[in-house]
């Protein structure tokens, strides 16, 4: 009992351990984003394949949907594509894409060729919309609720887990949520 | 095959970075007195891309698109302040360099402060103990020898 102090440094320095262990886990390129649970900022985009038709964001209000942030010249959309072709296929929710700072051509090859998971993806050349929601990586993701409100954003690309355990529980919630409504 | 892609990915990067270069000149030269205060508040913000640079030091895709979004928001009137909430409404505290106080930053900027104090107290309690302990809790100081030097020294040359 008499020496018990003598373990305090050991005791600062597991926790210290501690500490750094967990940091070893984090990653500072996710940013937590400000807009979870803030609606979604206001847009009008042509789309990508019909340079005159226009998509806005209220067209979407009343459906939980994806928007789905992806180039031609990222190269780790071109690692998440195939799993969200996959999961498109489940028919869970319609699923946009943001065709962010690309050629109009780049981007349609690019999904002529890896597959096209979106029901529309509509073309940010300049890439104003994508600032305003706040990408700085590319692949992003936001899900967005029937209220235009954006409850999710995944940084990076999609993992298969991603989708299993954080993706596909929170549509279904959100669909839940919207049928109350 | 390899080589090729990768042969040609450097030569995008290259020949992109060189454009994204072109590009920002054209307005810098425009209004000198707009450039200084875009870079001036830039430079007080994080670029998302190349975390440890500001905005105003990177040449990331997205640095020069929102200092092209500063110069315009600039010559729209708008205060540094107005630009400053643009951005942290986007990207969140961590944009900027100099975070605000707030319940989530406290232990940010209290907490080096709370600890030199703390070290402080510490310091200053065990220094008053240990003056009010009686010398014979202490080592007895090591006896010298004639010459000043400590006793029992190995390495000292016998004289």
């Amino acid at each position: 009992m008499k020496y018990a102090r003598f373990f305090i440094p050991l005791f600062i320095f597991f926790g210290l351990v501690g500490f750094l262990f967990k940091g070893l886990f984090l990653d500072p390129k996710e940013v937590p984003s400000p807009l979870i649970d803030k609606p979604a900022p206001a847009f009008a985009l042509p789309l990508l394949d019909k340079p005159d038709t226009s998509f806005k964001r209220d067209d979407m209000l009343g459906k939980v949907w994806l928007l789905n942030v992806f180039a031609s010249w990222c190269v780790a959309c071109r690692e998440e594509h195939p799993l969200l072709v996959e999961f498109s296929r489940q028919k869970l929710l319609p699923i946009y894409g943001l065709n962010y700072k690309d050629e109009r051509v780049d981007g349609m090859k690019w999904l002529a060729r890896f597959g096209n998971p979106y029901d529309g993806s509509l073309y940010d050349r300049d890439g104003r919309v994508g600032i305003d929601f706040g990408v700085y990586g590319v692949p992003e993701s936001f899900l967005i609720d029937a209220k235009g409100v954006i409850r999710y954003k995944q940084i990076g690309p999609f993992t298969p887990e991603a989708i299993e355990t954080k993706l596909i529980p929170l549509v279904q919630q959100l669909q839940k949520e919207a049928g109350h409504v | 095959m390899f080589k090729a892609l990768l042969r040609s990915l450097l030569l995008a990067v290259a020949l992109g970075g060189g454009l994204a270069q072109a590009n920002e000149a054209a307005p810098a030269s425009a209004d000198p007195v707009l450039e200084a205060r875009m870079l001036s508040i830039t430079a007080e913000l994080r670029c998302l891309v190349c975390q440890n640079q500001t905005i105003a030091d990177s040449h990331a895709d997205l640095a020069v698109d929102l200092r092209q979004q500063v110069r315009e928001m600039l010559q729209k009137g708008q205060s540094d302040q107005q630009i400053l909430d643009y951005m942290t409404a986007r990207y969140g505290d961590f944009v900027l360099y100099r975070p605000p106080f707030k319940s989530t930053t406290m232990l940010l900027w209290v907490g080096p402060g709370v600890m030199l104090v703390a070290g402080l107290v510490m310091l200053v309690l065990i220094l008053r103990r240990r003056s009010r302990m009686p010398a014979d809790r202490f080592d007895p100081d090591e006896p010298e020898n004639a010459d000043g030097s400590p006793a029992n020294t190995p390495e000292h040359p016998a004289s």
